[in-house]
């Protein structure tokens, strides 16, 4: 069960301004059925056009979902339009006395819709997405999340991982398809510190029996010895490696998953993604 | 009022049970392996525990061997084929296995193992041609499970194991939710391996149990000492492997009201909710189905507002919503059933027990329509 705040609760079991303002001077509709929560986001300004009487909302989605929503009218009723517009994610999470990691995207939703409604309400968009992210690029096909929304939720969050980015816009957290470009995007906004361990140059022949030498001999041959075993290098051909296993190894049950365990695992991790360890009877 | 309808996740401790296990708590605590009259007496009631898992069964006691969940019967029994069979690299399970299962599949698969994931179609059932298709002179097992967790979906494991048998491949079932709801009769069905789950079947959690049939090599998980002649290494956990010996007695003793008063409850909750709530759907075929379970889709509301809602008011059951689970998408068994979108994160399921009343069942049926009337009032996409 989650760990939801009292405040949080509060705005799910007795959710605020509920429904849908027919004249209203703004509307923002973010998410779908298809991602699992939604948002309908009306206001209404005074006569004079200067502050907001009046916020509604619509939410399809979970207790947060709704909670967030909640708190995002009681927010901005009463600010004018360019306070509202600096109303940030954290300060609906805040609001609520914090929401859990993984739903951080919940209070993501409210901001992005109190945006899209902004834009509508001058004029600059269709009510869907705040206007800076219409036309821009999708990264995350899975949940429909731009690369400009994924960059905007890293600088304002301060986010480091692609998991906090998952946790922050869902990105990321269908197929995982996207997990290259979303690590681009933080690496390119974090200052690229690790962007270059995890690629792996083609290595030619030679390199690579080269280097699948030197793995067995420094990373795997030790570890095998502190079990009494031990392993050879029989032969590299192309991403094929046929080791024989030796000492309390050879005959061993559990020499199979030695293999792919260790041998294969520590291969892949240091030469390359392909290659396929087999033992020589 | 305290309703629990979520009795596929874990069930409460029967009486019965807890009553059993006390002895082992208190003034019989010797290792079963010991030489002395103090263990020895304890092997004795090990032994009697066996015997009355295989009598569930209608297997031999040599074949049940205990273990400390479902997840490790599972696991035991397809790492362990697996590994007996080296020069086999491809295994057969379906899309809608439990985690359990699937997980170790897809762990064998970064290993190299080909893996064939069984479709299902929108009822859940399989397709036995394609499993026909799908095994090879390269499969070292193929795990299929009885009845799906989610759903209640009964596969026809008769047939199934018949199939896999005659191609002379191992087959092993997950049977955690089947066991104690549906008859089983190993005799006459011929699977080589099948899991159970100790506190699906009113034990405490901590106990299960892996059929193995005679002949049947598979290799060990869990090294170390000679108990369960070696094939599951580490001191018994004897309070609870006598406790799971008592509950399968009781499962036995109360099949037929399981068959008939439970699933009189289950139609009774399930018709009404249909019948009273605009705008729903049941998942999974009605007929091949467990009786204690149903799965139901509330459709354009999310599944754990409806838990919360439902918790509110003392009624416990689950969803395969996606927000639940902490995971993005809903259910991977709704998903490869096809469940649209719009139905997939409503889901809740709601599983019975021989515990439940009537009044209970009452009691949720009533509760349920205004419970999902606010939270549509509150949905976008209802006009």
């Amino acid at each position: 069960m989650w760990d939801y705040t009292d405040k949080v609760k509060d705005h799910f079991f007795n959710p605020r301004n509920t429904g849908k303002i027919e004249d209203c001077d703004g509307i923002g509709e973010v998410g779908s059925l298809a991602c699992g929560d939604a948002l309908t986001f009306t206001f209404k300004l005074d006569e004079n056009k200067e502050k907001i009487v009046d916020a509604r909302f619509q939410t399809f989605g979970c207790a947060s979902a709704i909670a967030s929503s909640s708190a995002l009218t009681e927010i901005v009723k009463g600010m004018t339009i360019e306070e509202a517009e600096a109303v940030t994610n954290q300060d609906i999470a805040d609001f609520l006395g914090g929401l859990p990691e993984q739903k951080m995207h919940c209070s993501v939703m409210g901001r992005e819709a109190l945006e899209a409604a902004i834009s509508n309400y001058r004029g600059e968009g269709d009510g869907t997405k705040p206007a800076a992210d219409v036309d821009t690029d999708i990264v995350c096909v899975c949940f429909g999340v731009t690369g400009h929304e994924i960059e905007r939720a890293i600088r304002e969050n301060n986010l480091k991982t692609i998991e906090d980015v998952t946790n922050f816009t869902k990105a990321g957290g269908g197929c995982g398809g996207c997990h290259e470009d979303i690590q681009a995007i933080l690496d390119r906004i974090n200052g690229g510190e690790s962007a270059e361990r995890t690629k792996k140059k083609p290595l030619t022949n030679i390199q690579r029996m080269k280097l699948v030498q030197e793995v067995i001999e420094n990373e795997i041959r030790p570890q095998l010895k502190n079990d009494g075993g031990d392993i050879e290098l029989i032969d590299v051909e192309g991403p094929k490696v046929t080791v024989a296993m030796r000492g309390a190894c050879s005959g061993c049950n559990a020499a199979q998953f030695t293999l792919r365990d260790v041998v294969e695992t520590k291969l892949r991790e240091y030469v390359s993604d392909d290659i396929i360890v087999e033992e020589e009877k | 009022m305290e309703v629990y309808l979520d009795n596929n996740a874990t069930t409460r401790v029967a009486p019965e049970v807890l009553e059993a296990m006390m002895p082992f708590f208190k003034s019989e605590y010797g290792n079963p392996s010991s030489m002395h009259r103090i263990g020895g007496r304890v092997k004795k009631y090990i032994d009697k525990a066996r015997e009355r898992v295989a009598a569930l069964l209608n297997a031999d006691p040599s074949e049940i061997t205990f273990t400390s969940c479902g997840t490790e019967s599972d696991n035991t029994a397809i790492r362990g084929a697996v590994e007996a069979a080296p020069d086999k690299r491809h295994v057969i399970t379906t899309r809608v296995e439990h985690p359990a299962v699937l997980g170790m599949c897809r762990y064998l698969h970064k290993y190299n193992y080909r893996v064939t994931e069984l479709s299902v179609d929108k009822e859940g059932m399989l397709d036995l041609d394609e499993l026909r298709n799908a095994i090879t002179g390269d499969t070292a097992i193929v795990s299929i499970m009885w009845a799906n967790n989610e759903t209640g979906v009964i596969f026809p494991i008769d047939e199934i194991a018949q199939i896999v048998k005659e191609k002379g491949v191992v087959f092993h079932t997950d049977a955690v939710q089947a066991v104690g709801k549906v008859p089983i009769d190993l005799k006459k069905t011929p699977v080589d391996m099948l899991s159970i789950s100790g506190h699906k079947l009113h034990t405490p959690k901590g106990t299960g149990v892996l059929y193995r049939r005679k002949g049947v090599k598979i290799a060990p998980l869990i090294i170390g000492g000679h108990q369960e002649e070696g094939r599951r290494a580490g001191t018994e956990n004897v309070p609870y492997i006598v406790g799971l010996g008592r509950a399968c007695d009781l499962a036995a003793e109360h099949m037929e009201d399981e068959n008939t008063r439970v699933r009189s409850l289950r139609d009774r909750l399930e018709n009404t909710l249909l019948n009273t709530c605009p705008d729903t759907r049941r998942n999974g075929n009605a007929e091949r189905r467990l009786p204690n379970t149903s799965n139901i889709s509330f459709e354009y509301i999310e599944g754990e507002s409806i838990l919360l809602m439902m918790d509110n008011i003392g009624i416990a059951a689950s969803s395969g919503s996606a927000c639940t689970s902490g995971s993005l998408e809903p259910s991977h068994v709704m998903r490869a059933m096809g469940v649209p979108f719009t139905a997939a994160h409503g889901s809740i399921r709601f599983s019975l027990s021989r515990y439940n009343t009537e009044e209970e069942i009452d009691y949720t049926a009533a509760q349920m329509p205004p419970i999902i009337e606010r939270l549509r009032e509150l949905s976008p996409f209802v006009k």
